[in-house]
């Protein structure tokens, strides 16, 4: 440290033997700081004009079809091209359905990995755990989406959908909920899919903020003989509360926004006739993933764009939500200690 | 033949012995041998400078070490006459026997009302009316019925510090306990709540063995019925409150208490 | 006052108290289990990943093209050249935009206004979704010029490795002690000195473990590029036209019904997958070393 501040402070020419009556680098000092300053902030604005571009963008991009449809886009089903009739029920439906799967099964696995690796794991398998944990938040979506298609779901159709097809076929309620083409593609492979992406997300992040509960809070429930489990359930829960739906929201924003793991195995097919798990369905990335390239300018291209600034803003809000709930931790840690 | 050693007047009774106990964190020893006899309901205090091993020997008391992987007691802390350490009860049961009560006030996430509750209901099943009755007993024990009792609803972080602080008390004495460990309960209050909390401890002795650990020798002299005098890990000196602070039998204890050191 | 007398002994506890035990058992192997079910799916993908992608690994992959439907042979060359080219100049682009700000939001902003706002895009930015990104370069980008290109592939890209520099740069940077700075204006530096050669200095590894991380964010992105870069069965280098990259042509060979795609598809997952993950190691163990 000593070595960087001579390094950097002494200006070279103070260093020789005569001294400078001024100093020329106050001044450049101070232009420098103003330029400095200038500079930074302009990148720090540009984020913000980021921001404000992607929306702008978006509505101006929709804007043919916002005009044409309205809000009535939010509860159209049709989606036909050739016609030129467009509305983006089935895709909304796939990506609230397709997301809402995936948190039911990644938030108590998420819990129940955080709750191990801050309470239960030796000491010696806790760092290489939570590592194994972060580097699966890594590995990019895609590499989930094509083993989704190419491996999960042959798997799921022939030991899972299958199975509940020859038991419920002919089943009111049930039978429906399950039927479809037997290669285990639809709304339930992509929640599973974005679910086993997202549970690294959540995990990390009950994970940083179980650790965050001050020892001397635990010990006192542990003094009064509580048990691990009530202690992580009825004391860090409530106390970490508003971090741990923090990190569900943020695992949420994922999920909603995802392209490519979902596009891979919700089969892609506009419909909402059967509201079965197995049968193909559609989400808004999918179908811009799908159709965009190929959507020709006009009502269909300002159509997908609609989708897409629906999406923004649906992943726009929950992830305002989460970032005030962190938000709201982090003021509660400061005033704490 | 430990009562011929026995630092306690006559007629005291034992509540707690510890023998040749010897605490380890990881390699380092923090705590050499130690022997001693607890009185019931009486306030016995431990001082000495930080790091003398004395906040370390109440949380082996109630197995709060376990908690911590890297760190073991070895030797025999006797309550009634069953060892702590290597007790076939259950670690649960033993810390509803020997509440403990921290530095800083840690009321839990919940309601006051329900920092009482908590407690009693890992062990009891109560009907609505009996659970009132114990929040209310333990709330009185505590000394803040009185401040708390129109808004029992309200989150337990609400209160000033020294409330909280009496509230901890009070969830300690709400599973009714048989000791109560204090470990340095006033060192993040101010004066006045220190003041009250003192007073606290003086009433609870009618009920409770209580042992607190604290760095303020005054707080120890104010408060305690016994007074040991820790140092790296060795008790130095153990005994009555007054012959400790008057006419300490050790040159190092004189030291440490005239403020020659420490 | 209410009397509550002393329990004669303890064992009124027992009782419940061997639920309690009970449910903690079970919550506890629920937990374990939960654990297990998440290394479960981690093994199993990258276990999948490399020895489906080792296996079709060969000389060919990195020397010859993407080949045409039905056809034996060929390789992934201008994919990963693309990729390479593309993720490099995003980064290159992206870096010195998301220090600056990040600087801005450590140094400058920590109160007023614009310092919190923008802590706040940033973090939605974050996390935004990346088709949206590319749907945003689409419009400015491509809808202008009329045809898909390596450029609007790497500004799509940099929107991306900016959100991420920021963050970690500025996280770094909060991280150096006060009194290192104070230090240096005690010797009469400037501000901007200060930051440029001491603050930025000490966090420098922190910096480029940010960098590093973003490069391995935006090298397995694909849905920005579906409609910017798009694709190109040939090899080039000329930015101003549609551009092959790993993510692209691995989504449309793994859709593809060729087994030949789809094993070439195996392979193009797996060198993402192993140059993701040995850019976060290398950032791990970059950030470790130094802090």
């Amino acid at each position: 440290m000593d070595a960087t501040l001579s390094e950097t402070s002494f200006r070279k020419e103070a260093q020789t033997v005569q001294m400078p009556e001024e100093p020329p680098a106050r001044r450049s000092g101070r232009l420098g700081d103003v330029i400095f300053l200038n500079l930074t902030r302009g990148a720090a604005i540009l984020t913000l004009l980021l921001l404000a571009g992607i929306l702008l963008s978006l509505v101006i991009g929709a804007w043919p079809s916002i005009r044409e449809f309205g809000l009535r886009f939010l509860w159209t089903a049709e989606w036909d091209p050739v016609q030129e009739k467009f509305g983006g029920l089935v895709m909304i439906y796939g990506t609230l359905m397709t997301s809402l799967i995936a948190l039911i099964i990644a938030v108590p696995v998420s819990f129940g990995i955080a709750l191990f690796l801050t309470e239960l794991s030796p000491k010696w398998l806790k760092r290489p755990l939570g590592t194994a944990i972060e580097l699966l938040a890594a590995i990019p979506s895609i590499v989930y989406g094509m083993w989704g298609l190419l491996v999960f779901a042959p798997i799921l159709s022939k030991y899972v959908q299958q199975p509940l097809q020859a038991v419920f076929t002919g089943v009111p309620v049930l039978g429906s909920l399950f039927s479809g083409a037997p290669v285990g593609i639809g709304i339930l492979s992509a929640g599973i899919i974005l679910a086993i992406m997202i549970i690294p997300f959540i995990a990390a992040v009950m994970r940083d903020v179980f650790e965050v509960t001050p020892p001397m809070l635990k010990e006192s429930a542990y003094g009064v003989g509580a048990t691990t489990w009530e202690v992580v359930w009825r004391v860090v829960l409530p106390y970490t509360k508003a971090g741990v739906v923090g990190g569900i929201m943020l695992g949420l924003g994922r999920a909603l926004g995802e392209t490519m793991a979902v596009t891979f195995v919700i089969g892609n097919f506009n419909q909402l006739n059967s509201l079965s798990l197995f049968e193909a369905a559609n989400s808004i990335t999918s179908a811009l993933a799908n159709e965009f390239a190929e959507a020709t300018p006009g009502l269909h291209e300002a159509s997908l764009i609609y989708l897409g600034l629906i999406l923004f803003f649906i992943t726009l809000v929950v992830l305002s939500f989460s970032k005030y709930l962190l938000l709201q931790l982090k003021k509660r840690e400061g005033s704490r200690t | 033949m430990h009562a011929a050693t026995s630092a306690l007047k006559p007629g005291e009774k034992v509540k707690m012995t510890v023998r040749d106990l010897n605490f380890y964190y990881g390699k380092f020893q923090a705590l050499k041998n130690i022997n001693l006899e607890i009185p019931e309901k009486k306030v016995t205090a431990f001082i000495g400078p930080s790091g003398c091993g004395k906040s370390t020997l109440l949380r082996v008391f109630n197995r709060m070490f376990e908690l911590y992987p890297d760190q073991r007691a070895e030797g025999e802390v006797n309550v009634d006459g069953d060892n702590v350490l290597t007790s076939k009860e259950d670690v649960a049961l033993i810390r509803a026997k020997i509440g403990m009560v921290f530095q800083k006030p840690t009321p839990f996430p919940m309601s006051i009302y329900d920092n009482i509750a908590f407690g009693v209901k890992l062990f009891e099943n109560l009907s609505k009316s009996a659970l009132d009755d114990r929040v209310e007993w333990a709330l009185r024990k505590g000394a803040l019925w009185n401040e708390v009792k129109d808004k029992l609803g309200q989150s337990g972080t609400s209160l000033s510090g020294g409330q909280q602080q009496r509230l901890c008390i009070a969830r300690g004495i709400a599973v009714r306990p048989e000791i109560i460990l204090f470990d340095e309960p006033c060192s993040a209050l101010d004066p006045i709540s220190t003041a009250k909390i003192e007073e606290l401890i003086d009433e609870l002795k009618s009920d409770y063995t209580v042992a607190i650990v604290t760095h303020n020798m005054q707080q120890a002299a104010r408060v305690s019925d016994y007074t040991a005098y820790m140092y790296l890990g060795d008790m130095v000196e153990f005994g009555e409150t007054d012959q400790i602070f008057i006419k300490p039998k050790k040159k190092e204890t004189e030291d440490y208490i005239t403020g020659r050191f420490g | 006052m209410i009397a509550v007398p002393q329990p004669a002994s303890a064992d009124y506890r027992l009782p419940l108290h061997r639920r309690r035990k009970l449910i903690n058992f079970i919550a506890l192997a629920l937990s374990l289990a939960a654990m297990a079910f998440g290394l479960v799916w981690l093994v199993w993908i990258l276990w999948d990943t490399l020895w489906l992608g080792v296996q079709g690994l060969s000389a060919s992959i990195f020397l010859q093209d993407t080949p045409p439907p039905n056809s034996d042979g060929g390789g992934l060359r201008n994919a990963i050249v693309g990729t390479l080219v593309m993720v490099l100049s995003a980064t290159a682009v992206g870096t010195p935009i998301g220090i600056l700000a990040g600087i801005y939001l450590a140094e400058y902003g920590q109160r007023g206004w614009l310092g919190s706002v923008t802590r706040f895009i940033n973090d939605i930015l974050l996390s935004a979704p990346s088709i949206v990104i590319g749907l945003f370069v689409y419009t400015i980008i491509v809808a202008q010029t009329r045809t898909f290109s390596a450029y609007a592939g790497v500004i799509a890209l940099a929107l991306i490795v900016i959100p991420v520099v920021i963050r970690t740069t500025e996280n770094m940077l909060a991280l150096i002690p006060n009194a290192l700075r104070e230090a240096t204006f005690a010797l009469g530096a400037p501000k901007w000195i200060m930051i440029r050669r001491v603050t930025l200095k000490a966090a420098r590894a922190g910096v480029v473990t940010g960098v590093l991380l973003a490069l391995a964010r935006i090298a397995g992105e694909t849905a920005p590029l579906l409609f910017t870069a798009l694709s190109n069965q040939f090899f080039t280098l000329n930015m101003g036209e549609p551009m092959a990259n790993l993510p692209v042509t691995i989504f449309k060979f793994a859709m593809s019904p060729f087994s030949n795609w789809q094993q070439m598809a195996w392979v193009g997952v797996f060198l993402i997958t192993v140059g993701v993950l040995v850019l976060n190691i290398l950032a791990r163990v970059l950030f470790r070393q130094k802090h």
